[in-house]
Order: structure tokens, then C-alpha cells, then sequence
């Protein structure tokens, strides 16, 4: 009797469990786990003459990554990222801010224009600055009109350009869980605050700037991370004169075919994500957040 | 006093306008150039130069069969991609809110890797893998890649949903004399809608918008941004520039059309 029921609940769970939860396990373990763990293995291999990966145990390719050369890549890198992080926090809460506290007829218009422009590929949005910015585009054209300047000023090509890209290629990643978090403040808090003698800038400080804190977080993270690997950025309005690791990691899969190498380098960007992540469990951040 | 706290909201209330009109005009400021060069009489590379308002590259698009290819391979993509994340996603989220079993904590912990790991990882990760078990990297292989980034996005979506979730009326279906798959179509994916949309909206927009991971998946076939990213080697073409516009147009639309409804359901969760 025991047995029937015990099999009766066998069939009742365990095979709806399976159709539910297979497919998706299925994709993580194989096109997730899988994948890494491999890569991981492969930052331990060899190449033949061929370019092909031989699988013979080396340190060699960690050694590389030593390399003076590669070593004021990730300095540079960790410094865009720094500051396009920083940046778009500075620019990003403000923003979210004032259009989570607008008049309720227009927040919502204001909220679908900040989702619009990242309906645009955005290739063609970093080409639209490249056209801008470039020799004979709009900005020098007019700097030249008005007399401001003779010659067209290069503002292509430099660190400051690759930096303008990242922040506008990664600053919904922050706008958009800033506004989440903002949202979520009560108002009578921030009027306690105020009618206990609070000026606004110590309100804004002392309460608003702590429960949102895990809106702050998820949104440097969401940021950082992605900057260190979006090699198109740096490559098209940078023109080599920023590499991220990205690029590093792109070159090694592509013209420079030495697979095992850039595995190695993508190791670096796993456990930077990694100390990041522990970072913001450990700063109280909720991983749900960053689902968007 | 009461003037001088008077002229200090209004100020800031200047303040506030002028900076969110800045940012707004930041954020749109790259899609104008777009939008007016794809109506730009040039001929000669690299099209930058302003010679004359023309419609012509909106006609000439449509000769252009590569470009509407990439652009057909896009919409495939993410049509396949986002119907198979969000069932997959869908069941899995709810698979793993109703029943308990060995190594979900694992599942839970693989979801995240894809949101917050580096996409370039993901994608040589995937190239790797591909390349060793001889799948030909193609069609098949973008809409593997696509799925496997996106499942996560619909999960957490619909598990926003599922927090609020009462078990109770699953059981009420049950006894009502409901069977498991009934009861899953009728009573738990109604709940479950507006999380279930939102997830296929962000997959829709994550892999329209792909450029690293299908960067290194693609093989031979050429998605939207792919041939965009070749196309800037050269000066992109204003006939790029009209596709462009066109889909400006038509996403804008469709913003309009369903934003609204959307932002609201969400916001009750």
C-alpha cells in the first residue's frame, strides 16, 4: 500500500517535474556549464603549428597574459569602465530620479523615451556618433560655421570618445533599475524627513540614496561588467587607441587565431565577474535585480 | 519666505527640465543623424558629406537583397528564439516554483551567469563548444546561442509574477476535477501573462539588438548588425541608414501601441 502511494506520488511529481524543468536545464548545463568548463580547460592548452588546439598541458598562455603590453590593456580597460560607471551613476540617478517623481501624465512618455533609442541597433547608434563626431560632421561643421574653430578638431579616435560610447551604450542598464528602486521610496518618508527640519539635500542623502542602494549597486555592476568586453565600442569610435579586454579576447578568436590564448583572457573578465558579484551579495544587492 | 521657497521650486523645476531635456537629447541626438543622413543625396563613400534631400535610398533598399536578407535572418531569429525562451523559460520557472528536486540550486545559480557574465565569454564559450562537436556554426547555432541568453530574462520575469503566486487555486482547479495540463493552461498561465509577455519582449529586444554573441556564432549567415558592423568598414550606406529609420519607425509604434499597457501590469506585481 505503502509502496503504491509512494509510486503513485513518483509518477505524480517527478515526471512533470522533468517535462517542466528539463528543457531549461538542459541549456544551462549544456550551453552554459559546458561551454565554460571547456573554456576553462582550453586556457590550459597548446597550438600546433596549424592553429589548431592540441591538448597538452601548458602554463604558457597564463604566462602571456603577463605581457607588459596586455597589462596596460587591462589597466585601460578597468579605467573605462571605472569611469563610464561613474558617469552614467552621476548622469543616470539625477535623471531617474526627477522622471520617477514627474506628474504621472508624463512619466510614462518620459520613461518609453529613454527605452526608444535602445530599439535602434545599437551599431548604427555608435556609427550615428562616429558621423557626428567625425572630421567633416555635423559638430565641426558647425564649431567651423560659427567660427569657433579653423580646422576640424579630431574628437574621434581617443579614450574620451570610447568613454562617450559606453556610457551611451550601458546607461539604460543603470536608468532602468535606479528607477525600479526609486519608485519603490515611500513619499511620506521623505516628508518625515522634512517637516522633522531635514533639508532636502541631507533627506535626499540620508533616506533616499540608502533604500535605493541595491537599485545603485545592480546598476554599477550591470554597467562595469559589460564595458570590459564590448570591443565594437572601443573598436569603431576608439580606432585601437582604447582597447578593452574585449578586444583582446576578439582578436585571439578571430585574426589572430590562437584560441587557447584567448580563453586564458576570458578568464580574467570570469573572475573579475566574479569578485564583483560576491562584492555586491556582500554589499546586500539582490541578484533578482539584475534581471532588469 | 514663503516667495523665497516659491522661486527656489520653480528654479529647481527649471533645473530639472533643462538637465532630463540634455540627456534626452544625448540619447537621441546619434538616431537624428541617422534618421537625416538616410535622406541624404550622396553618391560617393564614405556618404557623409550633405548634398541634397533625396527619398531614392528608401526605394534602393529594396534592391538591395543582402541588406533585406540580414534583415529577414534577424527577424527569424528572433522570432524563433523569443517563442522557444519563453516556453522554455515559462516551464522552467514554473517547474522550479513547484516542485522541489536535487540540484536546483544549480539550475538557480546557472541562470545568472548568462546576465551578468561578459557577452564576449558567452560567446566564445559557445564558439568553442560549437567548433568542438562539430555543429556548423549557422542559423541552428544563433538560435541556440539567442535561447540560452535569453531564458534567464524570462524566467526572472515570470518569477516576479510567481512571488505573488496562490498554490490554492491550483489545487481548487484540481479538485474542481481539472486535470494537471488543464489546470497549467487555464488557472496558473493566465496569472502568469503579463510576466510571461514582458520576458518575450526583452528576449525579442536582446536578440534583435545581438552583435557580440552572434559576432562569433554566425558562421556564414549575416544577421541586421553583423552586416552593419561590415558595412562600417566602408561608410555605411544611407540605404542602411533607411532600414534603420524604418524599423525607428515601426518599433516607435509599437512602443506606443503596447508600452503603456504593459508599464501598467508591471507595475501592480
Amino acid at each position: 500500500m505503502e509502496d503504491r502511494h509512494r509510486m503513485h506520488n513518483f509518477r505524480s511529481n517527478t515526471l512533470p517535474a522533468i517535462v517542466m524543468v528539463g528543457p531549461v536545464t538542459l541549456f544551462m548545463v549544456l550551453l552554459v556549464a559546458v561551454p565554460l568548463i571547456y573554456v576553462a580547460v582550453m586556457s590550459f592548452c597548446s597550438i600546433d603549428d596549424n592553429y589548431n588546439v592540441v591538448f597538452q598541458f601548458t602554463w604558457k598562455n597564463y604566462v602571456r597574459l603577463a605581457n607588459a603590453d596586455y597589462m596596460k590593456i587591462y589597466g585601460q580597460s578597468l579605467l573605462i569602465a571605472l569611469i563610464t560607471t561613474v558617469l552614467s551613476l552621476l548622469i543616470g540617478y539625477p535623471f531617474a530620479y526627477i522622471i520617477s517623481r514627474s506628474d504621472s501624465r508624463w512619466k510614462k512618455l518620459l520613461y518609453m523615451l529613454v527605452i526608444i533609442p535602445f530599439w535602434t541597433n545599437s551599431l548604427i547608434r555608435i556609427y550615428g556618433w562616429r558621423t557626428f563626431l567625425g572630421s567633416n560632421g555635423w559638430l565641426n561643421t558647425a564649431l567651423q560655421a560659427l567660427h569657433i574653430v579653423k580646422e576640424p578638431v579630431e574628437f574621434l579616435f581617443q579614450r574620451g570618445t570610447t568613454v562617450l560610447g559606453m556610457v551611451y551604450c550601458l546607461i539604460p542598464f543603470m536608468i532602468l533599475p535606479l528607477y525600479t528602486a526609486i519608485e519603490k521610496v515611500d513619499g511620506s518618508l521623505l516628508e518625515a524627513s522634512s517637516d522633522l527640519g531635514a533639508r532636502r539635500i541631507i533627506t535626499f542623502f540620508r533616506i533616499v540614496i540608502p533604500l535605493t542602494a541595491s537599485g545603485i549597486f545592480s546598476g554599477c555592476l550591470m554597467v562595469f561588467i559589460p564595458c570590459l568586453g564590448y570591443f565594437f565600442v572601443s573598436e569603431i569610435l576608439g580606432g585601437g587607441n582604447s582597447d578593452v579586454i574585449g578586444n583582446l579576447i576578439e582578436r585571439q578568436f578571430q585574426s589572430g587565431n590562437n584560441w587557447p590564448l584567448g580563453a586564458a583572457l576570458s578568464i580574467i573578465l570570469i573572475v573579475v565577474t566574479l569578485v564583483l558579484v560576491k562584492l555586491f551579495q556582500k554589499a546586500g544587492g539582490n541578484m533578482e535585480d539584475l534581471g532588469m | 519666505m514663503r516667495m523665497k521657497r516659491r522661486k527656489r521650486t520653480v528654479l529647481t523645476r527649471i533645473r530639472d527640465v533643462l538637465f532630463c531635456a540634455i540627456i534626452y537629447l544625448f540619447l537621441f541626438l546619434p538616431i537624428s543623424v541617422i534618421v537625416v543622413n538616410s535622406m541624404n543625396a550622396t553618391t560617393s563613400k564614405p556618404y557623409l558629406a550633405w548634398k541634397g534631400f533625396t527619398l531614392a535610398w528608401y526605394v534602393r533598399l529594396f534592391d538591395n537583397t543582402e541588406l533585406l536578407g540580414s534583415f529577414r535572418n534577424t527577424m527569424i531569429i528572433a522570432v524563433v528564439s523569443t517563442l522557444l525562451s519563453t516556453i522554455i523559460g515559462t516551464m522552467g520557472a514554473v517547474g522550479m516554483y513547484k516542485y522541489k528536486f536535487k540540484g536546483k540550486s544549480i539550475i538557480d545559480g546557472l541562470l545568472y551567469i548568462p546576465v551578468v557574465i561578459p557577452e564576449i565569454v558567452l560567446g566564445i564559450s559557445l564558439l568553442t563548444i560549437f567548433s568542438k562537436v562539430n555543429i556548423p556554426r549557422g542559423m541552428l547555432t544563433l538560435i541556440l546561442a539567442h535561447v540560452t541568453f535569453s531564458i534567464p530574462f524570462v524566467i526572472f520575469n515570470v518569477r516576479a509574477r510567481l512571488a505573488g503566486y496562490d498554490n490554492s487555486i491550483d489545487e481548487a482547479s484540481m479538485d474542481l476535477g481539472a486535470n494537471r495540463i488543464q489546470t497549467f493552461f487555464h488557472v496558473t498561465l493566465p496569472v502568469l501573462a503579463p510576466g510571461i509577455a514582458g520576458g518575450a519582449l526583452l528576449a525579442f529586444t536582446l536578440s534583435i539588438d545581438d552583435i557580440i554573441i552572434s559576432y562569433f556564432v554566425n558562421g556564414q549567415v549575416k544577421t541586421y548588425p553583423l552586416r552593419v558592423m561590415e558595412s562600417i568598414k566602408s561608410g555605411v550606406a544611407p540605404d542602411v541608414n533607411a532600414l534603420s529609420t524604418l524599423i525607428l519607425i515601426a518599433t516607435i509604434v509599437f512602443v506606443v501601441l503596447t508600452q503603456s499597457g504593459i508599464l501598467n501590469k508591471n507595475k501592480k506585481r
